[in-house]
């Protein structure tokens, strides 16, 4: 029998890893629907969870749609200007 | 213009007059042009090794046109450096991406039997058949497109400002355009569901 290995809590993982965040910001161009159908496909969101970040970016001005290390968030950039939305990432908050 | 209906497989019909095509084609080829124009130059002297394993070869600085810099924004707000950082590594990538995916939907619509001859007249329609990644291509083409156009007309609020122009003010006809793209690219969404 495999032993199971000790794993810490996943939100301490994350906690730890997760210094930096992406922020999707609004523009009169982008339709609701397409950013929606973006945080779906690309962040593998539920459409009730990429509603909710869409209406965030569009009443807010901006939503934070993904956290983790640098290099991730770099990804996800990358990614979203693929798509023609408008991202920057930046530390989070502490 | 018909709104797009879904295929099997992740996949998008819709068909459109030899006009729509015609037109559709022009401006994805007006990006390709404009995403491609100035995306080989040089920044200074440059490693011949950084060269040959691909590296160091993205500019560092944002694009003077304002299109360009909204198709190709800065990654950090902030942070100038990580700026230059990131498009240094990631400009040239998306720059073909864009190209890429304006050729696809030219590609698409030629495919589908629009004419070349702006002299020719056809009644025929256009059949866009489009596969899950023909798709993507041309959702993504369709916002570069909108995003260019709205660069150009100066569109910066959530509002329609089309109502307030004379129709006979050119700029009129390059906003029935952007809001026939927009449809296009909404029925595109809307037809691939949740």
């Amino acid at each position: 029998m495999p032993t199971e290995l000790e794993r810490p809590e996943l939100d301490e993982i994350t906690s730890l890893d997760s210094p930096w965040v992406t922020l999707v910001w609004n523009d009169p161009v982008n339709l609701m629907s397409y950013v929606s159908y973006v945080f779906r496909s690309y962040f593998g969101y539920s459409t009730r969870k990429a509603d909710k970040l869409m209406l965030q970016v569009h009443h807010d001005g901006r939503a934070v749609v993904s956290t983790g290390s640098r290099e991730e968030m770099e990804r996800d950039v990358e990614a979203m200007h693929g798509y023609g939305l408008w991202a920057t990432l930046q530390k989070a908050d502490t | 213009m018909k709104p797009f209906s879904a295929r099997r497989g992740g996949g998008a019909y819709v068909s459109l007059d030899q006009l729509e095509a015609r037109l559709l084609a022009n401006l994805a080829a007006q990006v390709a042009e404009l995403v491609r124009d100035g995306s080989a130059e040089p920044v200074g002297p440059q490693d011949p090794l950084e060269v040959l394993v691909g590296l160091g070869e993205g500019p560092v600085q944002p694009p003077d046109d304002p299109v360009l810099q909204r198709l190709l924004p800065d990654a950090y707000r902030d942070d100038a450096e990580g700026a230059a950082e990131f498009r240094r590594f990631t400009e040239q990538g998306l720059r073909e991406g864009k190209v890429r995916n304006a050729l696809t939907v030219i590609e698409s619509l030629t495919a589908g039997g629009m004419t070349q001859d702006e002299m020719q007249v056809s009644d025929v329609e256009v059949d866009v058949d489009l596969d899950a990644d023909q798709v993507q291509a041309w959702l993504r083409c369709l916002n570069d497109i909108r995003l260019s156009l709205a660069t150009r007309l100066e569109i910066t609020e959530d509002d329609d400002r089309r109502s307030a122009i004379p129709d006979n003010d050119p700029a009129a006809v390059l906003h029935d355009i952007y809001d026939w793209l927009g449809f296009a690219q909404e029925t595109l969404v809307q037809s691939l569901g949740d």
